[in-house]
Order: C-alpha cells, then sequence, then structure tokens
C-alpha cells in the first residue's frame, strides 16, 4: 500500500472497514498532510481535534459493529458553512472570529455519516471571486505549476479555491464546496479534480452563508467521480430548515455508477463554440465527444440561444440577491463593528460595512442596490429575471432531444495570481460555461480530462435534467475510464 | 465570448459619482472620495456590459425567481425554538443585559 494520504473517500473506507488502518492513523495523516502545506494557504484554520475526535469514534464504531458510510473519513470544509463552536468567517474580515453556535445541515449530516473535519477552507471572500484573491485571509495558492519552470503561483479557481488545492495537493481526501455560478466546477476544473453542483435544493442552504439564495447550492468536491457521488448522497436530502430544499428522497448514486452510455444521448450545445477559446480545450471537447460515443452514447448537435446572455444576466441577478443578503452584517447581532468616535448608528453600519467587505464585495452590493434602486428595477432586474426564464427554457429543450450536455468547464486553465485580478470583468467572463446550468438550477460537474501545453489541467463538464445527477455522474465516469487523468503537481510546498 | 462594452458612454443609465455615493448610502458603505473616484469607471464598464440583456426579447416572459418547481410548505403553528438567549447573543460585539447594544437612537 502507498501513502494513506493518496487515498481518497471510497480507498479510506474501504480500507478502514478492511482493517489496514485505523480511522486514527486516518487523522492523523491527513492532519500531518495539512499541518506541513501551509504555502498553499487553503486553510483558514485547521481542526486536527475535530478529525481525531471523528476517528476515534469510528474505531469504536468498527469495534463494535457499528460502522457508518463515513467512518473513517476525514473531510475538508469550506469556510462558508457554519460549524457549531470552530470560527465560520466566509473568508471575510467582516467575520473575523464569528463561532457558529449552530451547525449547518449539511455538515450535520456529515458528522452524523462518520465523517470528521481537518479544518475550515479558504475561499473567495462571501464566495465573491473565481480565483481566491479576494479572501480577507490571503491567497489561496494552487499546488500545479506551469511546466515552464516559471513558478508563477497560480489560482486554484474559486470560489471553492481552498477545497481545490487542497484535493489536489492530497492534504485532504475531498471536501465540501459552494456553487453560486461555477464555484465548485470552475476550480476543480483548474486542479484536475471532480466536482459536482447537484440540483438546486438537493442540499440544504442552512446554515451555509448566504450569497445569492436562488443560486446558492453545495456540492462535492474530490479526487474523482466515484467519491463525489458518495460524498455528494451523504450531503443531500430534505430539510425543512430550507425553504427551498426539495423533498424527494436521495437516490444511491454510488451504487448505480455506470459508465456504459448505451441508449444515453448527449448534446453538443453549439453556442459554447466561442471566440477565441483555446485550441487545446476545443480538442479536448472534441476528444469528450469521442469517449462518450466510445461509451455507447449517441451524439446530438442542440443549441442553447441564449448563452451568451448567462453572464450579464448572472450579474445582474447574484449581486442583487447579495446586496439584500449582505444587509445583515449591520455590526449588532455578530460580527465585526466598527464605531467611530461620537458616531451615530447609521454612521456605525457604514463605519462597519466600510471595513468589514473586501472591494469585490462592496463592488456586487453596489451593483445589487443599483440595479434593485427605484427606477432601475425593471430595466435590470425584472429583465434578469425574464432572461433567466429564457435561459432555463432554452435547458428544458434541450433535454427533450437530449439526456445530458457535453461542454468545456472554463475557457482557459489556470491563469495566475494577479493576472485578472485588476479588471472584474475580465474576471467574469471565466465563469462563462458554469453560470448557466446555475441559472437553470440543473446538476452540472466538472471532471479532470486531460493537460494543457503547459502541463495545466483542464476540465470537461456535464450538465443533466433536473434530479437526474446519476445521468451527471454516469457520463463522467464514462469520461473518466477513457480520459484515465493520473498527473499530479509535484508537491514543492511540503516543508 | 459576450462582446464587451468599454465605451461607457454607450450605456443608457451611466453612474457618476453622485450616484455612486447615493447608492452606497443605501447601501450603507461609508466610501471616501478615492473610493468614488475608483468605482465610476468600474461600475459603468459592468452596467454597460449588461445593458446588452436590452436586446433580448422577453415580451410575454414571466419573469422567473423558483428554478426548480417546488411549493411553499406551511408548518405546524408551534414554538419549535426559543430558550436560547445566551446563544443568540454569544457573537454580538456588544451585548449588555440580555440585549444587543447599539449607539443611542433615541434623545
Amino acid at each position: 500500500m502507498g501513502n494513506i494520504t493518496d487515498l481518497g473517500i471510497a480507498g479510506l473506507r474501504d480500507g478502514f472497514r478492511a482493517g489496514d488502518f485505523t480511522a486514527r492513523e486516518v487523522a492523523e495523516a491527513f492532519s500531518t498532510a495539512v499541518a506541513g502545506a501551509k504555502a498553499l494557504n487553503a486553510f483558514i484554520i485547521e481542526t486536527p481535534d475535530h478529525a481525531l475526535a471523528a476517528a476515534d469514534a469510528a474505531d469504536k464504531a468498527r469495534a463494535a459493529g457499528e460502522l457508518k458510510p463515513l467512518s473513517g473519513v476525514p473531510l475538508g470544509i469550506k469556510d462558508l458553512f457554519c460549524t457549531a463552536g470552530y470560527q465560520t468567517t466566509a473568508a471575510s474580515g467582516m467575520l473575523g472570529g464569528f463561532t457558529p453556535t449552530y451547525e449547518s445541515t449539511v455538515t450535520t449530516k456529515l458528522f452524523a455519516a462518520g465523517a470528521g473535519m481537518l479544518g475550515k477552507l479558504n475561499l473567495d471572500q462571501f464566495a465573491m471571486g473565481s480565483s481566491n484573491e479576494t479572501s480577507a485571509y490571503g491567497n489561496v495558492i494552487s499546488p500545479w505549476r506551469r511546466s515552464d519552470g516559471g513558478n508563477a503561483p497560480l489560482a486554484p479557481g474559486g470560489s471553492s479555491g481552498g477545497s481545490s488545492s487542497a484535493i489536489a495537493a492530497r492534504i485532504v481526501p475531498a471536501a465540501t464546496g459552494t456553487d453560486t455560478g461555477g464555484s465548485i466546477r470552475q476550480p476543480a476544473a483548474f486542479t484536475g479534480i471532480a466536482g459536482i453542483k447537484p440540483t438546486y435544493g438537493r442540499c440544504s442552504r442552512f446554515g451555509i452563508v448566504a450569497f445569492a439564495s436562488s443560486l446558492d447550492q453545495a456540492g462535492a468536491m474530490a479526487q474523482d467521480v466515484r467519491d463525489s457521488a458518495i460524498l455528494l448522497e451523504a450531503m443531500s436530502g430534505f430539510d425543512p430548515k430550507d425553504s427551498t430544499s426539495l423533498d424527494v428522497s436521495v437516490p444511491q448514486w454510488e451504487a448505480n455508477l455506470s459508465g456504459d452510455l448505451k441508449g444515453k444521448k448527449v448534446g453538443i450545445p453549439k453556442e459554447y463554440r466561442v471566440d477565441n477559446m483555446p485550441a487545446e480545450i476545443d480538442a479536448l471537447w472534441k476528444q469528450g465527444i469521442e469517449w462518450l460515443r466510445d461509451a455507447g452514447a449517441e451524439i446530438i448537435d442542440v443549441s442553447l440561444p441564449h448563452t451568451r446572455y448567462a453572464l450579464p444576466t448572472y450579474y445582474i441577478i447574484a449581486p442583487a440577491e447579495a446586496s439584500s443578503n449582505l444587509a445583515r452584517y449591520d455590526g449588532v447581532r455578530y460580527g465585526l463593528r466598527d464605531l467611530p468616535e461620537g458616531a451615530n448608528l447609521q454612521d456605525m453600519y457604514a463605519a462597519t460595512r466600510a471595513a468589514g467587505f473586501g472591494p469585490e464585495v462592496k463592488r456586487r452590493i453596489l451593483i445589487g442596490t443599483y440595479v434593485l434602486s427605484a427606477g432601475f428595477y425593471d430595466a435590470y432586474y425584472t429583465k434578469a429575471q425574464k432572461v433567466r426564464a429564457l435561459i432555463a427554457r432554452d435547458f428544458e429543450e434541450a433535454f427533450k432531444q437530449v439526456d445530458v450536455l457535453l461542454t468545456p468547464t472554463a475557457p482557459s486553465a489556470a491563469f495566475a495570481l494577479g493576472e485578472k485580478s485588476a479588471d472584474p470583468l475580465e474576471m467574469y467572463l471565466n465563469d462563462v460555461f458554469t453560470v448557466p446550468a446555475s441559472l437553470a438550477g440543473v446538476p452540472a460537474m466538472s471532471v479532470p480530462a486531460g493537460l494543457d501545453g503547459q502541463g495545466l489541467p483542464l476540465g470537461l463538464q456535464i450538465i443533466g435534467r433536473p434530479l437526474d445527477e446519476q445521468g451527471v455522474l454516469n457520463a463522467g465516469l464514462a469520461i473518466e475510464q477513457r480520459a484515465l487523468f493520473n498527473a499530479k503537481p509535484q508537491n514543492w510546498w511540503v516543508k | 465570448l459576450p462582446p464587451r462594452r468599454p465605451d461607457a458612454s454607450r450605456a443608457a443609465m451611466s453612474v457618476d459619482a453622485a450616484t455612486v455615493r447615493k447608492i452606497a448610502n443605501l447601501a450603507r458603505i461609508a466610501v471616501t472620495d478615492g473610493d468614488v473616484e475608483a468605482m465610476v469607471p468600474e461600475l459603468n464598464n459592468i452596467l454597460g456590459w449588461i445593458e446588452q440583456l436590452g436586446e433580448v426579447n422577453t415580451d410575454g416572459v414571466a419573469p422567473l425567481a423558483a428554478v426548480i418547481p417546488n411549493h411553499q410548505r406551511l408548518r405546524e403553528d408551534v414554538v419549535t425554538d426559543g430558550n436560547i438567549r445566551d446563544k443568540v447573543l454569544a457573537n454580538a460585539p456588544q451585548a449588555e443585559h440580555g440585549f444587543f447594544a447599539v449607539p443611542k437612537v433615541i434623545e
């Protein structure tokens, strides 16, 4: 057997059950790996005590013959999930020191399933960003480097960049993510891992720091498709504490995994063939089509005519919802308070929010406030909601003809830190392929499919019908079985 | 990719410094003159780009608020929580006598 830390969820779970190692050995190995990888800045806080306590409980459960689905498996938790007794910051100075007195539903489910927590993973501030450069706790660094020898620090993607970096570096076996416009899939693509955003409503939003509530959805990030299925199964399920939670049963996604796509139809949306797309990504997409054909699928060209309007629609709806959601940070009930000498209540609000929010968060709050303000509401917000309806209808029409869609996940491989941060719009455009599925609420995943000429990972995206995570996972598996992606970054970050 | 419109003057509703101050005030975010100066072109750039939605024909289209069909659930009208005052106040920047404390608002 190799290193314990090379194993993913299935390998740890099965090895633990078979008695190859104890849960404590697993938790110690990963905690040591986490502590030794500070150069990545993937964690805001490390919580080895939590992982070790869960491991000891798992070892006892094994002795008693009472194993749970994730017994023996430690996880990284994105610092957007409230964890009782453990600081939860959303990577914002606004929530520095905030220690929830309650647990998010997703982490409640994971811990009840036997998992432990290795730490709270860094992210873009309030999940707003595509490169992890907006965190108040510093940039996360991707473990990957270009093969040009330049060693430029690369973005791990965002907003779930701590999650993607930590999994790619094999310092956590898997992690939670959240996806509002691509925040699971784009970081997964940038770091050569798998990530799935389920149907909107599958995972409870209770206890997840809110960004844009009609779009926010938790999901799984892991080494491969099987691990993604296992983790998502443990995270999903109806929750009366979330008014948009779907009251439907959770399928056995892992048990029903199959890379055999005979009888399945895969749509190729022509609108995703955009100008200026690197030839390598176009070639990988064509390769992906051949892989799915080889798996037995029929390939059909489809059209999603409103695709090009998805990004501007998103950048009205998401900031509008954010400006409303983030109104709660008032310096009164929790988080930062900035009370200048002699200030009244209004001054306190304004000073607190000026001090606590980072520049990108302020930018989005201001855009959101503007598009919701008197006189502009219909021209911007209502208009965007109507275009969103057309985008959702595009998917509905496409899914009358096909079972899943195949596209690239992102229009580029990972870029260097600082490369796009000067121009907000340039950064927003990186989400061009992931935002449409978010607006439509449909499940979508990224699977690693190859490397570009600079040795950096590229991902392919599979988008499915509402509630058909199985179809998405199965097509992802078919790609995984043919791409045989096994590249790993050089571990330069180990102390 | 959607075409960019760096020429903000094409935007039908471009913002100026006074507008930025107004929305910053509505959003309760204190801004300096320097902040405003930087935000005017940034916001215009983004809003100018968003303007392209105007070319989409949305006649007769109902605005979409809930993306996956769902129904509003009702629950029994009973107390399901409570008696957790100390938990509620645990993260308050300033809590006094079991209440959130704020600067004086009534003279």
